[in-house]
């Protein structure tokens, strides 16, 4: 299948991942609002340079951030797979991955920090916290979930997931970029 | 407050909480005092203080010029409860915006009124009135900043390269945890104090068991005694790790990190061994244990404890013994005992300050009666003694597991408790050495399935009030190690 042979990560065959209709939704849904999916190899070779080396905005707030300390280090190591560059400015980050509980008072500094990235930008949820608010979602101060916010690519359970659940949620950003056309990306969407 | 005058001469020096209380319309709002003598922390007494002026115009004295960190929790008593302080200079907010509506914590708040907010806190709204008036150049340290151990956020007022005053906010990760334990079962909040601070997650879970079971006067069996120590001495290593290894990186030596995290995920494969989980383990539970051990538990820690001592060693060749290193952290940010006593700086920062408050040999809890252990104690607190104090007591408590591991004891490894857990009818204060410092949680209960109301004393919050006092007259690249020697986790003061 033409998306499978596209979205190929490396070790891992198309069938072994979860999840696999969004991506083929996605497809349908980009080839429907007139985005050329099936595409040329240039926009091929730019697309596997840019899921090769997503640089990451760390915004890690509490307990999740620790797992994302371990992926970092030695063991779980992410820059095997070219993400390793993590920034610490939004203007050079293509990805803002957040970590841990996002409260009433935080809220409007992500917003920023979203609103401060370059295009082409994704988030991952990582994370009940950041997903829907976790185990503090009974609180009056704190946001049930992150795409009260801003817009979410990819959600990554657990509380806190392992830095192995954190590395196949970046694969599935990955294989989303890849199916993408940087020179005709979908619209942000409206929240 | 003359009470509280009189016991602060008679040597009461050691303010170690105040918990702000509502005790309904009838009796009003208050607060509870609990001091220690800095020389016998292990002996407490607390003092209750109900405020004036019913529950419109609520004031209390200040007693921020008895100890200084009282200063600090009293403004957490008035953003929380709305109890006027008088005498305290400075009561702006601490956790909330300085928009918010209400105080959350009274048992008449209604949360519908306040929603995300869009748009950014005013500096107006967070300084209030002219506290860095005349300051040239104040730049923000944070919320969101890689050095920053957290979501903290520091106002920093510069002049040169020189550090003038810095002023801390809290708030960014405050999860409103207390609140929430008042409609949570006493089982249920175990899982919240987990992820307060949650580098010692296992440790201040253990200490509302101990709560708790100090309060339904049971006792967890032999066997959960020791197993949960040990697990208590590892969190801590785990801990002492990370905290060496991100203080060496705010030095610059990433190498130093790498090496820590290598030793700390052995601890995590035992835990999860054992528990299930890497760094929540959710271990102890009230009565006892989740589960019993894993077999391979004992045979791993064996194997665990001589090459931490291995490592250990090699940490000190590679980072302890570097001359520049030395050179940035001798004779920097020196904390005096008398501070260190009036901020309440426990744990590892104080007692590099040559404080002797370990509660594992004052106040013996859990199984720390049974072994040899003496506290590590440097006299200099500057930033050198903080940070090898801190490998020193990764060395002690290697010592104590040693002791432990061949001798747990045989036998069941949880009481049997019913399936609804009561407290009986009181106040319950107890507190247990994190590494941090020393962790308390004070549960007032009127016999319901739900406390009325639980505050936990969080050690970083005055570790960040030592940053206050230690951090001006340095320079600014010092600011971070400075903050990396002290080793605050954030959601433990927001809480
Ligand atoms: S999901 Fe769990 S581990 Fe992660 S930040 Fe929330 S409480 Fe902490």
């Amino acid at each position: 299948m033409e998306i499978s042979r596209r979205t190929k990560i490396k070790n891992i065959p198309y069938e072994e991942f979860n999840d696999n209709e969004y991506l083929e939704k996605y497809v349908a849904e980009l080839q429907q609002n007139g985005t050329n999916v099936i595409l040329t190899s240039f926009s091929d070779l730019i697309n596997w340079g840019r899921s090769n080396s997503v640089w990451p905005l760390t915004f890690a707030t509490s307990c999740c951030g620790i797992e994302f300390m371990s992926m970092s280090a030695a063991r779980y190591d992410f820059s095997r797979f070219g993400w390793e560059v993590y920034r610490n400015s939004p203007r050079q980050a293509d990805v803002i991955m957040v970590f841990g509980t996002v409260v009433h008072k935080m809220a409007p500094v992500l917003k920023r920090l979203y609103d401060q990235m370059a295009e082409p930008k994704y988030v991952m949820a990582i994370g009940s916290c950041a997903i829907g608010g976790g185990p503090f979602k009974s609180s009056y101060h704190v946001v049930q979930g992150v795409e009260e916010i801003i817009p979410v690519d990819v959600f990554v359970p657990g509380c806190p997931p392992r830095p192995d659940a954190i590395l196949y949620g970046m694969m599935q950003l990955e294989r989303k970029i890849k199916v993408q056309n940087l020179f005709k990306l979908p619209d942000q969407p409206k929240l | 407050m003359t009470q509280l005058e009189q016991l602060r001469t008679a040597g009461y020096d050691f303010l170690i909480d105040i918990v702000g209380m509502d005790w309904g319309p009838d009796e009003g709002l208050g607060v509870i005092y609990y001091l220690a003598r800095s020389y016998d922390v292990a002996d407490t007494i607390s003092v209750k203080a109900v405020a004036e002026g019913g529950r419109e115009n609520p004031s209390l004295p200040s007693v921020s010029s008895l100890w200084d960190v009282a200063q600090v929790y009293e403004r957490e008593v008035h953003d929380f409860f709305g109890i006027t302080f008088s005498g305290n200079p400075d009561l702006r907010r601490l956790f909330l915006r300085g928009d918010w509506v209400g105080f959350p914590l009274r048992k008449d708040y209604d949360p519908s009124v306040n929603h995300v907010p869009h748009t950014d806190e005013t500096f107006r709204e967070m300084d209030g009135e002219g506290l860095f008036a005349g300051d040239k150049y104040v730049v923000n340290f944070g919320p969101q900043h890689p050095a920053m151990h957290g979501v903290l956020h520091l106002r920093v007022s510069l002049d040169g390269e020189i550090v003038r005053r810095v002023d801390p906010h809290f708030g960014y990760i405050h999860r409103g945890v207390e609140k929430m334990c008042e409609s949570y079962t006493y089982p249920q909040i175990l899982h919240l104090t987990d992820r307060l601070d949650y580098l010692s997650g296992a440790i201040d879970r253990h200490g509302f068991c101990l709560a708790c079971e100090q309060a339904l006067q049971t006792e967890a069996p032999p066997r959960a005694v020791v197993v949960r120590t040990i697990f208590d001495e590892l969190t801590r290593i785990a801990s002492h790790l990370l905290g060496w290894g991100s203080m060496c990186m705010d030095m610059g030596a990433v190498t130093a990190f790498i090496y820590a995290m290598r030793d700390r995920e052995k601890i995590m494969d035992i835990f999860e061994e054992t528990a299930g989980g890497r760094l929540m383990v959710n271990y102890s539970v009230i009565g006892g244990l989740a589960s019993d051990i894993h077999p391979n538990f004992q045979r791993r820690v064996r194997e665990f404890i001589p090459y931490m001592r291995k490592m250990l060693r090699e940490h000190h060749l590679l980072f302890t013994g570097n001359p520049i290193a030395r050179g940035r952290m001798h004779g920097v940010g020196k904390l005096s005992l008398e501070k260190a006593i009036s901020l309440g700086v426990t744990g590892p920062a104080g007692r590099a300050s040559g404080w002797v408050n370990d509660l594992r040999e004052v106040a013996p809890y859990a199984a720390y009666g049974q072994v040899e252990f003496k506290q590590k104690i440097r006299t200099g607190g500057e930033t050198f003694d903080r940070y090898i104090i801190r490998l020193e007591e990764i060395e002690s408590s290697l010592h104590i597991i040693e002791q432990l591991i061949d001798n747990i004891p045989d036998g069941s490894y949880a009481e049997k408790t019913k399936a609804v857990v009561r407290l009986p009818e009181g106040d319950f204060f107890q507190r247990v050495e994190n590494a941090r410092g020393q962790f308390g949680i004070h549960i007032t209960s009127k016999g319901d399935k739900t406390p009325y109301r639980v505050k936990f004393r969080s050690p970083s919050m005055v570790l960040v009030g030592a940053l206050k006092q230690i951090a001006p007259e340095n320079k600014v690249a010092d600011l971070i190690m400075l903050g990396g020697s002290l080793d605050y986790v954030i959601p433990c003061i927001d809480r």
